[in-house]
């Protein structure tokens, strides 16, 4: 095991500009994006032997980026891919096979969708396209809330409790500059808005971007060398179910988990219980995937999640702040969003963000990837432990 | 090249689809522990042996949940509204599909309704949907 707090982020940064850049691909997205990341850390490329990315050749974006890396990886399993990508880096920089790991990751969901990537959503014989895809033409929100109405009729969460998560995310995003969406809604608007696929409205629904991120992570020991606060990574989990766009895979449609794995592993190589945690991201692509985390994590109990956000506990001013930059739902989301995830804790840990917690140690980082198909979760930190 | 949202058959998933265009619903089993499992795939998920044999399955199923999808689905020639579903198999097998042949509403699509296999063209493939058991014969889909 690799010890808590012995790998560090020092350097973190994203896409100068998000939302909607048609002035650069998906590749340019993520070059930017490491540019910023380079310059916030001290670096240049010659001091990078590691990097990961998904959906285009590593080796692609590492020409790009002029570096020549030991060690690589292109984990691809959907939006949660730069956090497994980040857990692999911690390994490979433990085994020695390299130091200095950029993560890079860029989307342009809004302005080039049909650019080629390397992502198989489904493409000729896969699963996927046999098996789930066409039945819903492919919309991302019909696959994803599968499970809904199944899990509304076991705990009696109801659509207006379904809709304070958006209202919740959306008084954050009020004060964030770079959110795309800024204006307040109410649980009434989100329940009028387009029906998408019932019982889910276009309000409940992640937005569609352009954005890149990058990460740099090395060992601990080094991290006093950077010019910015290191993020000492206290714990790391992940865990894969089902298939990569089915969730008619899944072992449990109501208690998924992996979810439950994923973030046992992270608290508990963090050595911490859900009342150490200062500052929460979940990674919405739906409304209801921030309830169905805060109950695989354990910060509540099954049924319980709707009714804590709706009750405002994750909302400004409540007891455990969640999605502070707005969520994928008004900040910004371009397919994947675990990048821009982990962005908003690092800033949160930094004490840099748009809505700075006071105080905040211990941040934790949730992601999705596929369609409930892998998570991952992340235990950061300002402070490495003695 | 077919559209990304045209099913594909690959070897391993053929005798499925052969199934199907003549409105049968077989299903992998394997041969060593005899558990029926889908999506069809070269090894059993449950033992992982590589003898897999096929059995044409009952069609009786349930409605375990579903979303209705309000927007147009050129594929499907309608503007909506259609279910798309998991569906429990009497075999144990869960899967995601339409209920077709009644109205696309919360009321009408009831969780754990009794449902039945049916075969719907799509493209110029034959695919598998569900309608509700006592859902009148012969008609086209009603979504």
């Amino acid at each position: 095991m690799i010890p808590s707090g012995a790998m560090a982020i020092v350097g973190a940064a994203e896409s100068t500009e998000i939302g909607t850049v048609p002035h650069l691909s998906a590749p340019g997205l993520a070059l930017d994006a490491a540019a910023n990341a380079l310059a916030d850390a001290g670096l240049g490329p010659g001091d990078i032997d590691g990097v990961t990315c998904a959906y285009f050749p590593v080796a692609d974006i590492s020409h790009q980026l002029g570096v020549f890396p030991t060690w690589v990886d292109n984990t691809q399993v959907g939006g949660c891919s730069w956090m497994l990508q980040l857990r692999n880096a911690m390994a490979a920089i433990h085994a020695g096979w390299c130091t200095t790991v950029l993560v890079v990751y860029g989307e342009s969901g809004r302005s080039h969708p049909t650019l080629a990537t390397t992502y198989d959503g489904a493409k000729a014989g896969n699963m996927a396209n046999q098996f789930d895809q066409f039945y819903g033409g492919g919309t991302p929100a019909v696959l994803f809330s599968l499970n809904l109405l199944r899990y509304m009729r076991e705990t009696g969460l109801t659509e207006e409790q379904l809709a304070a998560g958006p209202v919740n995310q959306r008084q954050w995003a009020a004060t964030v500059p770079r959110a795309t969406k800024r204006d307040p809604i109410t649980v009434d608007d989100v329940l009028g808005s387009n029906m998408i696929a019932w019982p889910i409205r276009r309000d409940m629904c992640c937005l569609v971007s352009d954005a890149g991120g990058a990460l740099i992570v090395t060992s601990a020991d080094r991290a006093a060398d950077f010019p910015r606060p290191p993020v000492y990574i206290l714990g790391a989990g992940a865990a894969i179910e089902g298939g990569v766009m089915s969730p008619a895979g899944m072992r449990d449609f109501l208690r998924p988990p992996y979810i439950r794995t994923s973030g046992e592993a992270a608290f508990g190589q963090a050595g911490i219980t859900p009342a150490d945690v200062d500052h929460l991201m979940i990674y919405d692509a739906f409304a209801h995937n921030p309830i169905f985390g805060l109950e695989g994590l354990g910060f509540v109990g099954f049924g319980e999640g709707g009714p804590f956000i709706a009750e405002g506990h994750t909302a400004p001013g409540g007891s455990l702040p969640m999605n502070t930059n707005g969520g994928g739902m008004s900040y910004a989301h371009s397919g994947s969003y675990g990048m821009l995830c982990m962005q908003e804790s690092i800033r949160q840990v930094r004490g840099e963000a748009a809505n700075q917690i006071p105080d905040v140690e211990v941040a934790v980082c949730h992601g999705w990837g596929g369609v409930w198909s892998a998570c991952s979760t992340f235990v950061f930190s300002n402070s490495r432990p003695s | 090249m077919p559209h990304p949202l045209v099913p594909v058959p690959t070897p391993e998933t053929r005798p499925y689809w052969e199934g199907l265009a003549e409105h049968r619903l077989d299903l992998p089993r394997c041969r060593r522990c005899e558990q029926v499992f889908f999506p069809p795939t070269a090894i059993c998920p449950h033992c992982a042996s590589n003898q897999i044999g096929w059995v044409t399955a009952s069609g009786e199923a349930t409605l375990y949940s579903y979303v209705i999808h309000h927007r147009p689905l050129k594929l499907w020639r309608t503007e909506g509204p259609r279910s798309v579903a998991l569906v429990q198999l009497a075999e144990g097998p869960m899967l995601v599909s339409s209920v077709v042949n009644c109205p696309q509403t919360p009321d009408a699509l009831q969780l754990d309704m009794p449902l039945r296999a049916t075969f719907e063209p799509f493209d110029e493939l034959t695919v598998l949907c569900f309608e509700p058991v006592g859902a009148a014969d012969g008609e086209g889909s009603g979504a």
